[in-house]
């Protein structure tokens, strides 16, 4: 810490050191950001309004995930217990007095923003059990299991109340990383998924109806092509009419003449891939690969068990985004809301997104001071 | 007891990390292709499939339906015109529940009761994927309404377009006509496609019979659209081309003339160009109003129209079979002259009444005590029944029917106007053939004084009276004289189709039936005199006739015509042509119950051949610059 005060930064690589930045990370983001912006000024109709908005926010990510790189990771693992408890006492708070927007319970009035606490759980979950882990013998026992698989539950279940199905699928998942990363044995692994698959009818009778209509849509997308299967047959279409090299930047007829619904939020692949074909697909998979490849290099090469934990599982579930997102658009998975990162429009979500990312940039540039 | 832990298990850890890492990268990596290979499925295998629905998505092809063309008459008046309105019009297709929509619909726009049964009449007749008006000549606060509110109201349209408006009314109702909604019916005597964005078809006269040309053709656009169905811009043009623009050889003067003329009486006027053929007018009253039929009339309305026992929708001119009297009698003569059966100058002995051999049956001159000697030109004036009978007896029923056949009665003329009727010229096959009886020689006498089984309609007796004016010579009667083409705007005449001259053994023989019908109006013991022949500034020649409608018993004299009620009163008829020896207008007069053919058939055809002189047309060819 006091070579890095005392000398001043004169080289690229010294600055970048300074200030605790992942240049490969920084670049991969900032192509992937900058790429979504292209996307973005197209799938609005050309509104620049929405550019501007969705660069503020950038500009806020960016800014904020770099305050987080400068952060200690100690203090990440210290506080996440807390800050879980925190976002716990809001998800409780959320459900008795939320906001009511769009038919679910997800907002919290704070007299100056309105704030999604679910959001929040998305780190304080992984990281918690990551924390939880940090000092137990691994592979994990059966209670250190059980009281992770908790520490997951809790907040999952009360985010699926409200309901937000996509927010509670990526916090199980976060923390379902974090329990996998720290040696959950395969066997209950195995378990586990067995017992989730045959829970499935349990799960339906308990959705609400909008999202059963959803699974049933995604079974059979054409069984109701102007209600609910319209999102994803026009996103097919979307997809499909392509090609291998794209319509071309703002030539998406699906999009800009709004048949396409969500066009620069959830569905916003759609349009990338319509504007740009196979081609662009494949170049943006990379680039996401890239991104998660990092991560999990970030993660094999931290030294203490709750970063490893963290990054491992922060990076998987940035993958889970662009699975599920582009799955769902595509047809593969049902519709649940989960946004394409860095490129649909959105800001809170994004935002805890690049705060992620400040997470592992800090857990790598605070390496070397643990290995002296 | 903390760092013991880290201590004994960091080796191990990092080892099960590295294998966790590993696995997971191997699943990203599985889970990567499947969405490779899903999209790529989409892009590549199915892109053709995907292309096509993008395509049909976005594009989408509008019917531009081409401006009808107008009708003028000769000197160019306008008799039907294209009018700007909008309607309202509901696509029965597309909209989920009709009555729900109304009912919105009426918070906005005014629908009254009379608007929804039509709108019900015309949706039972209407393919479902068309456009049915439920308002029509909406103001522009309705317009304006309506647009404001259209997001609620899927398949519901305000459209601009044209209407159809006939500035003669119920003048030239007749004889052009008037369009109509376009009805299952309809779509199957034209081609479809050229209906596509049309709302009228043409159902009566002049709009009926020449729908092909008046139409035009449809263009297309092809549009970009979005998702909502807005057009946004136009990828491709394929512009209308209108309908032609009919100028007919009426007289739009001499038409409200010869309707003027009838007055109220029910009948019919046919006034023609013998030289051409061409119609100059054209009535038959009572008459409607044509407009109330172009955007559907309403359930009242045509009940009215239907229910009216003068029947107003009965085109009399054309559809009218009406015994023709005596106005057949000059073409009897003629026979009678060409047979070689009787002379010209034959003093013929006329008591009241002939009796045919071996019958008791009195066959009565109109006049009860008879016309003493007459000869033919005075048989013609005088009208005598009796000549006739005694010409008949010579002249058999074949001689008749071959004379009369010859002038064009008792078959349709072909005029290109909608339904004409044949009439009825009798011989002895149609007796054989219709009634499977042979012919008796009392019909022969009632035929030859244009009763019995003998029906005319008023357009033939014009053409015979053309042909008698022309001495033989004739054209196929019609209404179309030009027509201006919607390309280049250049005016074409149609060419008249002379009929087959009628060629006598002498010719003298037109004078002498020229000269009986000159005296029905000039000389003072006519039957027209008093009523026809004053004040005459022109020659004239004609010939009156009255149809009995019932029967007289036996040994009944024709009563006092104010004691008969008016439905048994004669129909009175009246020919003329004038001038004789350069005939420019031949006309027929029909007036039913009207009564004596000189006294109220008569002055009608003089009015009207007045007007037609008082007013000389103009020269067609200046007619395109009408408007």
């Amino acid at each position: 810490m006091s070579a890095n005060a005392t000398n001043a930064p004169s080289t690229l690589s010294e600055w970048l050191v300074y200030w605790r930045i992942d240049l490969q990370l920084l670049v991969a983001l900032a192509c992937c950001a900058a790429l979504g912006l292209f996307v973005l000024y197209s799938a609005s109709g050309q509104s620049t309004a929405v550019v501007i908005n969705q660069a503020i926010r950038l500009g806020i990510g960016l800014l904020g995930m770099l305050v987080v790189a400068q952060i200690p990771p100690e203090w990440f693992r210290v506080a996440a217990p807390w800050v879980f408890g925190f976002g716990v006492f809001l998800l409780v708070l959320v459900v008795l007095l939320g906001d009511t927007a769009m038919g679910a319970r997800r907002w919290l009035d704070l007299g100056v923003v309105r704030f999604q606490p679910s959001e929040l759980m998305k780190l304080a979950a992984p990281l918690t059990v990551a924390a939880y882990f940090r000092d137990r013998s691994l592979p994990p026992n059966l209670k250190d299991v059980g009281v992770a698989a908790l520490l997951v539950a809790v907040p999952v279940l009360l985010v699926a109340d409200q309901p937000d199905l996509g927010t509670a699928l990526l916090i199980a998942a976060a923390g379902s990383f974090a329990l996998y990363f720290a040696g959950l044995r395969w066997r209950i692994i195995l378990l586990l998924v067995l017992v989730a698959a045959a829970t499935a009818p349990l799960l339906w009778y308990n959705m609400h109806d909008y999202q059963q209509e959803r699974v049933l849509t995604f079974l059979n997308p054409a069984r109701d092509p102007t209600g609910a299967g319209y999102h994803i047959s026009q996103s097919k279409i979307a997809i499909g009419s392509g090609g291998l090299f794209g319509k071309g930047w703002l030539n998406g007829s699906q999009a800009h003449l709004n048949f396409l619904p969500e066009s620069d939020t959830d569905f916003v692949f759609a349009v990338f891939a319509e504007e740009t074909g196979l081609f662009g697909v494949m170049a943006l998979l990379g680039l996401y690969c890239f991104i998660v490849a990092r991560g999990l290099y970030i993660a094999l090469k931290s030294q203490d068990t709750f970063q490893r934990l963290a990054a491992g599982s922060l990076s998987l579930t940035f993958f889970i985004y662009v699975f599920v997102n582009i799955g769902m658009v595509a047809g593969l998975l049902p519709v649940v809301g989960v946004p394409l990162p860095l490129i649909s429009y959105g800001g809170t979500s994004m935002v805890i997104l690049l705060a992620s990312f400040g997470i592992l940039m800090s857990i790598h540039t605070h390496r070397k001071l643990l290995a002296t | 007891m903390v760092s013991d832990n880290a201590i004994k298990n960091h080796a191990a850890e990092r080892r099960m990390f590295l294998l966790r890492t590993a696995v997971a990268g191997a699943v990203i990596m599985v889970l990567v292709g499947v969405l490779l290979f899903r999209v790529g499925f989409l892009q590549v295998l199915r892109y053709g499939y995907y292309e096509t629905r993008s395509q049909d998505n976005r594009m989408r092809v509008q019917v531009m339906p081409p401006v009808r063309g107008l009708i003028y008459d000769r000197n160019g008046v306008v008799l039907a015109d294209n009018l700007p309105a909008y309607r309202l019009e509901i696509v029965p297709e597309q909209v989920e529940n009709v009555d729900a929509t109304l009912d919105r619909l009426s918070r906005i726009v005014e629908i009254r009761d009379a608007d929804r049964q039509r709108f019900r009449d015309r949706m039972a007749k209407t393919p479902r994927f068309r456009g049915v008006p439920i308002r029509l000549n909406l103001s522009q606060r309705e317009v304006a309404r309506f647009e404001v509110n259209r997001g609620s109201f899927p398949g519901v349209e305000v459209r601009a377009g044209l209407t159809r408006h006939y500035p003669l009314g119920d003048v030239s109702a007749h004889l052009v006509g008037y369009v109509g909604g376009i009805t299952v019916e309809d779509l199957r005597r034209v081609d479809e496609k050229r209906y596509r964005g049309s709302n009228h078809i043409g159902k009566s006269g002049v709009e009926y019979s020449y729908e092909s040309r008046l139409h035009g053709e449809p263009g297309s656009r092809v549009v970009e659209t979005n998702a909502s169905g807005r057009a946004l811009r136009e990828l491709e043009m394929n512009r209308p081309v209108a309908g032609e623009s009919l100028f007919l050889t009426i007289d739009a003067r001499l038409q409200r003339a010869a309707y003027d003329a009838l007055g109220d009486q029910d009948g019919a006027v046919v006034a023609m160009n013998p030289k051409t053929g061409g119609l100059l007018a054209l009535v038959s009253k009572p008459s409607y109003d044509p407009d109330l039929f172009v955007d559907g009339i309403s359930h009242v309305n045509y009940q009215q129209l239907i229910s009216d026992p003068h029947k107003p929708l009965f085109n009399r001119a054309l559809q009218g079979q009406y015994p023709p009297g005596s106005t057949v009698k000059p073409v009897m003569a003629l026979a009678g002259l060409e047979t070689d059966q009787i002379a010209a100058d034959k003093q013929v002995w006329c008591p009241g009444f002939i009796t045919l051999p071996g019958s008791n049956h009195r066959y009565r001159d109109w006049k009860r005590s008879g016309h003493g000697w007459v000869d033919m030109p005075e048989a013609i004036y005088r009208s005598s029944d009796v000549y006739f009978y005694k010409l008949g007896l010579k002249l058999g029923i074949d001689n008749i029917h071959r004379y009369g056949a010859m002038f064009g009665l008792g078959s349709r003329t072909g005029i290109d106007l909608p339904r004409e009727n044949s009439g009825i010229m009798p011989s002895r096959a149609w007796k054989n053939g219709t009634r499977n009886q042979p012919w008796f020689p009392g019909e022969t006498l009632n035929t030859i004084i244009g009763q019995g089984f003998m029906t005319t309609t008023p357009l033939q007796l014009a053409q015979m009276t053309s042909r008698i004016a022309e001495r033989g010579e004739g054209y196929k009667p019609h209404v179309l004289g030009g027509w201006r083409d919607p390309l280049d705007g250049t005016m074409h005449q149609t060419k008249p189709t002379a009929l087959r001259p009628i060629q006598l053994e002498d010719a003298s023989h037109w004078g002498v039936i020229i000269s009986g019908m000159e005296q029905v109006i000039t000389n003072p013991r006519g039957t027209a005199h008093y009523y026809v022949g004053q004040n005459l500034d022109y020659t004239i020649a004609g010939k009156s006739g009255s149809a009995q409608v019932t029967k007289l018993t036996q040994n009944q004299a024709a009563p006092d015509i104010e004691d008969v009620e008016h439905q048994f009163r004669d129909h009175a008829l009246f020919i003329a042509f004038a001038p004789i020896d350069d005939p420019e207008i031949a006309v027929a007069v029909l007036v039913e119950h009207g009564g004596g053919g000189s006294s109220v058939a008569g002055p009608v055809a003089r009015k009207v051949i007045d007007a037609f002189r008082s007013q000389p047309p103009v020269l067609q060819a200046s007619a395109g610059a009408g408007r």
